[in-house]
Formats: C-alpha cells, structure tokens, sequence
C-alpha cells in the first residue's frame, strides 16, 4: 500500500484550493490587467498604492480596534462563565445551555436580530431610550457608535465559544492547591488571583491568539448590516478586499490586499506555533 | 457572609444567563406575533404562524433547505473520506517526504479557505463550478483539521489490534476500516458535529460562488430576502431567520452535551 496513494485525493484538493491560491495571489499582487485583458509587470506599484490607499489604513485599524474591542471582554466573560458553570451551582446545566447558544447560531442570523435592535427609531435600544425621554439615534449609521454596537454584538456572540476551554482547562486541574489554600484560610478572590488565573495563563494565551486569528475572518455580519459603512467606519480588511475583488472589480489590488492579510495571519500562526504550543500548551 | 456572596453571584450568573438568551427570546416572539406586537411587550398578544407562512411564500426556502443539506452533507462526505485515507496515511506510513507533506498539509490551519476568497473564485470558475453546490464545498473537504484530528487518534490505537488483524490477513485497507474508524468514532462524531455547524452557517464563500436559487444555501437565502431594498416586513424577516438557525438549534438543544464536548475536543488543538 502507498502512503502517497492515500494522501492523493486529500493532496489534490489542497494543492488546488490552498497552495496554488496562495501562490497565484502573491503572483498576482506584481501584476494589473490592462484594458484588452493581459497582465502587466508593474513590480511594487500594488503595494505601493496600498500604503498610499487611506481606507486601506483605515479597515486596518478598524480590526485593531474590532480585536482589541472583542477579544478581551469576551474573554473575560468567558473565563466567568466558565468559573460559574464549573462550581456546583444551582441550574448549572441551564447557565451552560444560555452561554453557550449563540455559538451555534449563523453569524447572519444574528446580525438579523440585532440589526433590529439598532435600527433608528423603531428599533428596541430607541424604543428603551423613548421610555426615559431620550430621542432616537441612528446607531449602525453613526461613525461614532458604529464600531462599538457590533463589538458588543460579536462579545455576545463568542464569549461562549471561548467559555468552552476555559471549562475544559478548569476540569484538569487538580483541586489540592484550592484546599489547601482554602485551609490556610485564603478568599476566594485571593485563591483566583494568585492560583487558579497563573494556572489558566496557557489557556488564556491560547484563546486570545486564536481569537485574534479569528477576529480577521468575522466579516458576514457587515453585509447585511453596514456594508462597511459608513464611510467604512465599519470596515474589516476581508471586507475591504471582497468589496475591491467582487464590487470594484479589481482583483489585482485585492490580490496585493490578500497577501498582506496572509502575512498578518502567518506571524500570528507562527507566534502560536513557536511559542504556544510548545512551551505552554503542550508540554 | 461567604453563604452571601455565594447567592449573588448564583442570581449574577443566572442574570447573565438570562441577558444571553434575551435576544433569541425577542427573535422568537418577533416572529411568532403579528408585527403590531414587534416591540411592545404584552401578554395578550396574539400568538400566529402567519409570519412563517408568509416568509415561506415570498421566498423558495424549501430550496435552499435542500441545497443547504444538499451542501453540509457533500461536505461532510467529502471530509470523512478524504481525512480518513489521509490521516491514515500520516498516522501509520513511513515515507519520505512525510514531514513536509504534514506541513504543507497544516498550512491550511494558518490559512483558511475562507481569506483565499479572489484566487478561489478564480480556480472554481477555470472548473466550469460557478454557482453550483460542489463549488461551495469543494475547498473546504481536504479539511487540515480533519487530518490532525484522526491523526492523532489514530496514533493511539494500540498496536496488538493492528498486529492482530494482520495476522488473520487484513491488508491495509481492511485494517484501517475494521480497526481504526471503529475506534476513532468519537473524533468522528466530534469533527462531524463541528463541520455541520460550521458549513450551516458558513456565509461570505457560498455568497460569492453562488448566483441562483439553485444553488443558494440558506444563509445566502436569508440575506438576499432580508436586504433593506425588497421592503418586507420585519417580523417575517425575523420568521425567516428563525427558520434559518432552527434545525441546529434544535440538534444542539437535543444533543447539548455533545455539541459541547465535540468544540471542546475540536478546539483543543
């Protein structure tokens, strides 16, 4: 039996929708296509228009601030949840079940709903602010509380997803530190703080790159809600880039675009594979 | 005091529960109410499908139904054979050139599909695939993650079982489906599980390979019919997006457990 006859059918799929894509696109990204429709070398004058290009920069620091803005507080969320599901607490079983639930759901479906609630006037965050006499406001087509109204909808979205390590990370440690700490006569704040958050440090660290990773991917909710708007306010660079490929029609500028959302993710893959993995995670 | 402190976090956590569950709540009864009743919260409202009905009426959703199920299944298919003979492979082979294969295979986990999105939609259109079902799922069925996973189980098959069926005359083949699939079968259910969900709800690819409601999973569907320019009312849109997520949120209600142990072992990587 040949191990390469096996690997075959797996091989040929990767190679056609993994490794020659990420070849083609760094191609790609030396060249434009001229009027008649062939290629032209034009060496760096791609990326030179990136750095040039303002909303490039822009939906560049939109992600910084979309990760840093979901990242952490999800994660804090997470590791509270996890904390409470994990003791023996009463409908312990329910808490898990409600924390968990918006993980399964489709990302467009929750931006249906929650478009709703931001919807000017009508909406049900306007209709709470009518009942204290507060006018309406255009949430999603502000600049300025754009942002904020869909980090608070992904913080919902994936704070039970990440509750699930942490849960899985409490279960394996041993119980011994706690009681005897418990027995020295330690808080329960205090025992959190200096044994079982350092114990949690791999856990956390493991979460926060991949959660990191991920915060690049989490597009689909822009299509339907601000469709990066307004004045991309709103805009993710995988939004940007299927907006140039798919509205604009430029592919060549979404090829030079797509590399460099390929190198972000690289260095935060090897930072994960280099350090992560091996010194933390397992050891 | 500790007995104290205990029960306001018990009422905090249950709180918190309950501010998670508010909005599908408020999907539910959006979409179960007539759309006078969308935001004003009373007891005797009355209770309808009309909503459902009508959603249903205004948009094929029976067929992207099918096409979705159509999709999740070839997926799956896809990635259970696929993963198999090359985690296989991986698990219990010496060749040459293994370790750069297993890391040109593991580029995949940096790099998904899902960013490859204009060197994709140019492979699947040079294949004739446009904006049909195969196109959405074929660069996602040589799963990475598919192949690490089995790998690893199959690792830890023990070697007497092997050992012994080769000794009663299984060659590979028959080793590797009598002894190793039956053992992995939880790494299976787990993965399984994860895919489904994943390509249930999967959006941004299956928006761009696709054109026509032949092809339109519903994810897709549920965009399209609830875009601000077709004008429909509110509370069907809402009908429409529970119809959407309802058949996972039903399996995931039913098999609560699983669900959460399968992301728990998927996501441990």
């Amino acid at each position: 039996m040949n191990a390469w006859l096996l690997l075959l059918p797996a091989a040929v799929l990767l190679a056609a929708f993994t490794h020659y894509p990420i070849l083609a696109t760094i191609q790609h990204s030396f060249f434009i296509t001229r009027r008649n429709g062939t290629p032209l070398f034009v060496g760096f004058d791609n990326y030179r228009a990136v750095f040039e290009d303002t909303i490039f920069w822009k939906v560049l620091l939109n992600n910084f601030w979309f990760a840093l803005g979901t990242v952490p507080t999800s994660m804090a969320l997470a590791l509270l949840m996890a904390l409470w599901v994990n003791r023996n607490m009463r409908g312990r079983a329910f808490l898990r079940l409600a924390y968990f639930t918006p993980t399964v759901l489709p990302m467009i479906a929750v931006a249906n709903i929650w478009l709703f609630f931001y919807t000017p006037d009508y909406g049900l965050l306007d209709q709470l602010r009518g009942l204290v006499g507060l006018p309406g406001w255009n949430w999603l087509g502000d600049p300025t509380t754009v942002m904020g109204c869909l980090i608070v909808m992904v913080i919902w979205k994936e704070a039970g997803f990440f509750m699930i390590f942490y849960l899985a990370a409490l279960q394996q440690l041993s119980p011994d530190l706690e009681e005897a700490a418990a027995v020295e006569g330690a808080g329960r704040w205090y025992i959190f703080r200096r044994i079982t958050f350092p114990l949690l440090m791999p856990t956390t660290l493991f979460i926060a790159i991949n959660a990191a990773i991920n915060s690049f991917k989490l597009v689909d909710h822009l299509v339907i809600m601000t469709k990066g708007g307004p004045s991309n306010a709103s805009s993710l660079l995988l939004y940007y880039i299927y907006e140039v490929a798919f509205t604009f029609q430029d592919s060549a500028y979404a090829s030079t675009l797509t590399v460099i959302l390929l190198v972000i993710l690289c260095t935060l893959a090897l930072i994960k594979f280099t350090y992560l993995d091996r010194r933390i995670h397992y050891q | 005091m500790n007995r104290k402190s205990h029960s306001i976090e018990t009422i905090t956590a249950w709180l918190l529960a309950l501010i998670w569950l508010a909005p599908l709540a408020y999907a539910f009864w959006s979409a179960l109410h007539p759309a006078a009743y969308a935001t004003s919260f009373s007891l005797s409202a009355p209770w309808t499908f009309e909503n459902f009905v009508r959603a249903w009426n205004q948009a094929p959703f029976g067929r992207y139904y099918l096409n979705t199920v159509l999709l999740v299944c070839m997926t799956l298919a896809g990635q259970l054979v696929l993963c198999t003979l090359a985690a296989y492979a991986f698990a219990c082979f010496k060749f040459k050139g293994s370790g750069i294969a297993f890391a040109l295979v593991l580029l995949q986990l940096m790099i998904m599909p899902d960013v490859l999105i204009v060197e994709n939609y140019r492979v699947i259109s040079s294949l004739g695939l446009l904006d049909t079902i195969p196109a959405i799922a074929f660069p996602y069925m040589a799963s990475a993650f598919g192949i690490f996973l089995l790998r690893q189980t199959f690792k830890g098959v023990p070697q007497e079982l092997v050992d012994a069926a080769r000794i009663e005359g299984a060659g590979p083949l028959q080793i590797l489906w009598r002894v190793y699939v039956p053992l992995a079968r939880p790494t299976y259910i787990a993965f399984g599980l994860v895919s489904v969900s994943y390509h249930w709800n999967n959006f941004l690819w299956p928006l761009i390979v696709t054109n026509s409601v032949e092809s339109r999973p519903l994810t897709v569907g549920l965009a399209v019919f609830g875009a601000p320019e077709t004008g429909v009312d509110w509370s069907i849109i809402t009908a429409a997006t529970v119809m959407t997520m309802a058949p996972l949120l039903i399996a995931f209600l039913l098999f609560q457990r699983q669900f959460v142990q399968s992301f728990m072992r998927a996501g441990i990587r």
